[in-house]
């Protein structure tokens, strides 16, 4: 059993739900178990960040403060949270003068941060703690044949902390090949969904999605499976239909966030990997595979 | 004879005297026991400071000398040569550094004239324990190893060679010529590179002083200025080069096909072959990792063919043990492997090339014949270059590559000649054309038509945008000069490459007792005034193992090792200096504790006699032994602890 | 050495920000610009930026749309060759903007200001309240247009109507006060 703190981040309990749901079906599976911080708070996300840089490393690091005190990873599934936790502990630590700052502010509310935590994002614990062989070994229900577009996105590989490849990394697609499924060519599986503006310059948003859609599109992608960002998420997967409004592109990409692909390939059923809410339904896409009996031995086991 | 202590206070203008009470500190020196005399003076460096040295010795008797002025890196030869100019042992010399140790790191006064005083106190209790020593002098073996064959290498060989004396010239590869062979014009004269260096090569391979050792590494060195031993490996080329005529037959019938290095992988080559056809010497090689008959004992074609019987599976490599004055490193570059730069798509998008991969494609001797061609065989219409690859980037190399700029205009030059029509264009930062013609070149250029953007491109993509982007590269970037991002659909992109140091470097400075610096470039004596030679006396570097730089100045630098090499071999003798170890054979237990601790190998133990020795040409005087030595027995010539104790007390007293 | 009296420039002011102190070594290649993701929509690219900061045109760079079209997608930051971080050069100038009463061309600065306040209000972002707040703020009428997607985010479970009670939240507001007491910037 390994134990990790999680921290959700404030979209998990909104547009990011469906994903946050697979994330606690296949925990129990994985032989994970992901202790929700208590009490958490919002890390500030850019928008605060852009108000006042300085305060926003204050309000992150008492997550990071909270995080401490139980002794475990700290791992996030939303790429900006994960960024922001990363960022404001490098510069907590390199910059002393801002981190005296953030101490007195933190001793103020009775906490200290002594820039111990790790923070991880859940997909590098699934791909470095699990692994695709450790996936592979408990797939009961292969997705041979699927052709999926691994969308990475930005946060989760860049600024790089020396994890996957921040230009075209692939770590969802080897996880995705261990489940049985066929990764497409996608050369813009690290360009971003503009989900940070799709609110305020919405325009700019649905171009950046319209680019991404039609760039799995054109490699013959049948659906997308997303790192659990709900930003990402949400932009490819809700803001489809405001894509097909626009351009009259006519899509529909099922997005599944690999937690969900996951869910699927390890047995479970189509309410339990939290597919009911996916705006673009996959019903019909995964109908023959959840039509099939879950096999007792797993199909193939990949190549490292 | 009672020790006459003579004391030099220098001002050194304002450098000291500006904080240091110069002549309150020789008032001092007047106090301290055997001293004679004190001055203070200007610039004891100059003529008329060293007169005042050499007066006293002469008129007052002084017979041990203490400057006080700056550190000893800077004069001490100098105030030796003064005090035995004086008719003195130069070695009763000692040297107080009031200035480097001193003025130029307080700006208190009081703590400074306090310091001095109490070096000087120092600096006086140590010379009179002194003793007078002498320079040994060897002899320099008049010969020379030079370990590399490209342009630099070749250079310096037949500079020396024609001066009547003996070169070795090794190089790894099966011909010398180096990555200069590979070019197909030089900047900015646009000279046939290949035409300009094989009648080189030819004076090399022809040249009576020159013993040409291709397809051989250097197994092991040692020794010291004027007298190096160096094991050289031959390896076996399994084909008898007194008996080979170059006709090529063996290369034509081989049936394995392997990718040729001098062609960039963009042509085969047989497992017996020659590199190119202008190879000196035109011995082909054997590789016994891709030959059939070393993997699985069959064929043998090139021996069923070859007319002379020259081909000899049962050749073996040769070591030859040698014996040198002087060593020329001369080893060269590789070029930056721009795969890691993903965002250019290197190796993933077709027509994504390398500086050298066009230089072959273009030359007419080339795999292509001389055209330049996309992978599906047709000419491109546009081209783009792209300067700065795995340069000025803190995530490859931070240094500039010097010779980029340059070749990324000659290759638009070179484009506009070859394709009629094509559309170039040069994406740069800053554009360094430094040299003689170099400025003129790029006018040259942009005369002829080629579009100069700046603007480091963000990324070089083949996702397509608009109708016109299909099918074709695209280079992402910044027009700089405008403030706008644009995007620019090109046929093919060529990256201006980097030059690294050989992936082993630094196993080879090791080797050869010289160190690499933070990039891996041999590190020279001093970058601005001795940048051929290196701290290990006797070992020399030229070209582009030093840094990187062009055939003009890799040439410069060639001649400039083999005149100092010359000048060695001129003088016949090298001094080395007295401050060495020496074995007290009394005391010396025969234990041989020093012979390991030595990092210079210069203890060896006399089985005859059961004692250590020093050979005094290879001691560095690092005191290593010394220390170590649990007998005792080993005295440090000009370090000897009645000396050091001496120096201790006189900053205590 | 010893001038009397240490003007501190507009560059000096933006340096001093977390992450932002490499400011000065940028040799303006541009590959920042050429790799933004938004840069076609910016008036003025991100090198330009930091030749504005340099230049000490404050005004017209914050008057500008310029740094409120950045994505954080960290491309410049992963690509720059001096290891200069112009995403967090970009997010510093934003808080400067903001703190100074810049009112730029865009909604952007509005939205910022709703989702800061909803975290110190609430604890956390409540998704549906700051999205509400925001349409209220900036154009009614474009809320009327994003009923169907309200909707169907409700269908599908993915827009709680009510924010979860947060105790922490009083803390972030303590916090917050006392970065800004001790001079947090």
């Amino acid at each position: 059993m390994r134990y990790y703190t999680y921290y959700p981040g404030c979209s998990m309990e909104a547009t990011g739900a469906p994903v946050e749901e697979s994330i606690k079906a296949i925990a129990k599976p994985l032989d994970m178990e992901l202790i929700e911080l208590e009490d958490w708070t919002c890390c500030g996300s850019s928008p605060f960040s852009g108000v006042d840089k300085v305060k926003a490393i204050g309000i992150t690091a008492r997550v990071l403060a909270q995080a401490e005190k139980t002794g475990l990873d700290l791992v996030t599934p939303c790429s900006s949270c994960y960024t922001i936790l990363q960022e404001a502990n490098d510069l907590i630590k390199e910059d002393h003068k801002l981190a005296e700052k953030v101490r007195e502010a933190l001793s103020a509310v009775g906490l200290t941060y002594n820039g111990t935590v790790k923070v991880r994002h859940i997909v590098e614990v699934l791909f470095n703690d699990i692994g695709p062989k450790g996936l592979a070994a408990k797939v009961v229900r292969p997705l041979t044949g699927l052709k999926v577009a691994c969308y990475h996105g930005c946060q989760q590989v860049r600024p790089s902390y020396g994890h996957d490849d921040s230009e075209l990394p692939d770590w969802l697609d080897q996880m995705a090949k261990s489940l049985g499924a066929d990764p497409v060519d996608f050369p813009l599986k690290a360009r971003c969904c503009g989900s940070s503006l799709v609110i305020s310059e919405s325009d700019v948003a649905i171009e950046l999605i319209n680019k991404l859609l039609q760039n799995a599109r054109d490699h013959d992608a049948q659906c997308m499976v997303t790192t659990t960002c709900p930003l990402c998420h949400t932009a490819l997967d809700v803001y489809q239909s405001a894509v097909n409004s626009k351009y009259k592109a006519g899509f529909k990409m099922p997005v599944l966030a690999i937690t969900q692909l996951i869910a699927v390939a390890l047995g479970l059923d189509y309410k339990q990997a939290a597919l009911p809410g996916n705006v673009v339904s996959p019903k019909k896409l995964l109908a023959p595979y959840f039509a099939s009996k879950p096999q007792a031995v797993p199909a193939e086991t990949p190549t490292a | 004879m009672e020790p006459k202590i003579g004391v030099y206070v220098c001002h050194c203008g304002s450098n000291i005297a500006g904080v240091v009470d110069v002549e309150k500190v020789a008032e001092f020196a007047r106090t301290l026991p055997s001293v004679v005399v004190a001055r203070d003076y200007k610039f004891m460096c100059s003529d008329p400071g060293q007169d005042l040295i050499k007066k006293d010795i002469k008129e007052l008797g002084v017979n041990r000398v203490v400057v006080a002025s700056c550190s000893p890196q800077m004069h001490e030869p100098t105030f030796r040569r003064a005090v035995q100019e004086g008719g003195l042992n130069p070695y009763y010399f000692e040297m107080a550094n009031i200035r480097e140790h001193c003025s130029w790191v307080t700006e208190n006064p009081k703590e400074a004239t306090e310091k001095a005083k109490a070096l000087v106190s120092a600096a006086v209790r140590r010379v009179f324990y002194h003793q007078p020593l002498e320079n040994k002098e060897v002899p320099v073996h008049p010969d020379t190893l030079i370990v590399g064959g490209g342009i630099a290498g070749i250079q310096a060989a037949l500079e020396i060679a024609n001066s009547g004396h003996k070169v070795y010239l090794v190089e790894k590869g099966p011909s010398i010529g180096g990555h200069m062979m590979q070019l197909d014009k030089t900047f900015p004269t646009l000279d046939c590179s290949a035409c300009i260096l094989t009648p080189k090569m030819s004076l090399v391979g022809a040249h009576p002083q020159i013993e040409l050792l291709t397809y051989s590494e250097i197994d092991y060195v040692s020794g010291y200025v004027g007298n190096f031993r160096v094991k050289i490996r031959k390896k076996a080329r399994y084909v008898d080069a007194s008996l080979c005529s170059g006709c090529g037959i063996c290369s034509t019938k081989c049936p394995i096909k392997v990718d040729s290095e001098f062609d960039e992988k963009l042509a085969k080559r047989k497992a017996i072959y020659t590199p190119f056809a202008q190879a000196v010497p035109n011995v082909p090689v054997i590789e016994k990792e891709k030959c059939t008959y070393f993997l699985k004992g069959k064929c043998r074609a090139c021996e069923k063919f070859c007319e002379r019987n020259a081909i000899n599976f049962q050749q073996e490599d040769e070591i030859l043990d040698i014996e040198v004055g002087n060593i020329i490193l001369t080893t060269g570059f590789k070029l930056f492997d721009p795969s890691p730069i993903k965002e250019y798509g290197y190796g993933r998008l077709d027509n994504v090339i390398t500086s050298l991969e066009f230089e072959r494609m273009v030359n007419s001797a080339g795999p292509t014949t001389g055209k330049v061609l996309l992978k599906n065989g047709k000419e491109p219409k546009s081209v783009a270059i792209i300067h700065c690859v795995g340069s000025r980037d803190e995530k490859y190399h931070e240094y500039c590559s010097r010779v980029c700029c340059m070749y990324g205009m000659k290759f638009a030059h070179l484009l506009k000649e070859h394709i009629h029509g094509s559309k170039v264009y040069e994406f740069y930062i800053d554009i360094r054309s430094f040299g003689k013609g170099y400025e003129e070149f790029y006018n040259r250029v942009q005369k002829e038509g080629t579009v100069f953007f700046r603007g480091r491109p963000g990324e070089v993509t083949d996702v397509a945008q608009t109708p016109e982007e299909k099918g074709k590269l695209i280079v992402q970037f910044e027009d700089t000069l405008v403030g706008k991002q644009s995007r620019l659909p090109v046929d093919m992109v060529v990256l201006c490459s980097g030059i690294e140091p050989q992936a082993d470097a630094q196993e080879t400075a090791h080797k050869f007792n010289i160190s690499c610096g933070k990039e891996n470039f041999f590190t020279e004596k001093h970058p601005k005034l001795d940048p051929v030679a290196t701290m290990t006396d006797g070992v020399f570097i030229a070209g582009c193992c030093q840094g990187p730089k062009d055939i003009p100045d890799t040439v410069a630098q060639a001649s400039a090792a083999a005149a100092r090499v010359l000048a060695l071999i001129n003088k016949g003798k090298v001094e080395i200096e007295a401050d060495t170890a020496f074995i007290d054979e009394a005391m010396c237990s025969g234990c041989r504790v020093c012979n390991l601790l030595c990092p210079y190998s210069a203890i060896s133990y006399i089985e005859k006699d059961k004692v250590s020795r020093v050979n005094e040409a290879l001691c560095k005087g690092c005191g290593t032994c010394v220390a170590g030595c649990p007998s005792g027995a080993i005295i440090h010539k000009h370090f000897t602890n009645e000396q050091i104790n001496a120096e201790i007390e006189g900053i205590l007293v | 050495m010893g001038d009397s009296v240490q003007t501190t420039t507009f560059l000096d002011e933006v340096a001093s920000l977390p992450a932002c102190d490499k400011i000065n070594e940028c040799i303006q290649c541009g590959v920042c610009s050429g790799s933004c993701t938004t840069a076609t929509h910016w008036e003025y690219t991100p090198r330009k930026v930091i030749a504005l900061v340099r230049a000490g045109m404050k005004d017209e760079l914050l008057k500008s749309n310029s740094i409120w079209f950045c994505v954080s997608c960290y491309l410049c930051t992963a690509r720059c060759p001096r290891d200069i971080k112009p995403a967090s050069i970009m997010h510093g100038l934003e808080s400067i903007a903001l703190k100074e009463g810049y009112k730029p061309p865009t909604k952007t600065t509005t939205m910022y200001r709703t989702f800061s306040d909803s975290i110190v209000n609430n604890g956390r972002v409540y998704e549906f309240g700051f999205m509400f707040k925001y349409y209220l703020k900036t154009n009614p009428f474009a809320a009327i247009k994003m009923i169907p997607m309200a909707l169907s985010l409700l269908t599908h479970k993915r827009m709680p109507l009510f924010a979860k009670k947060v105790k922490g939240t009083a803390d972030l507001k303590t916090i917050i006060n006392k970065l800004s007491a001790g001079g947090g910037r």
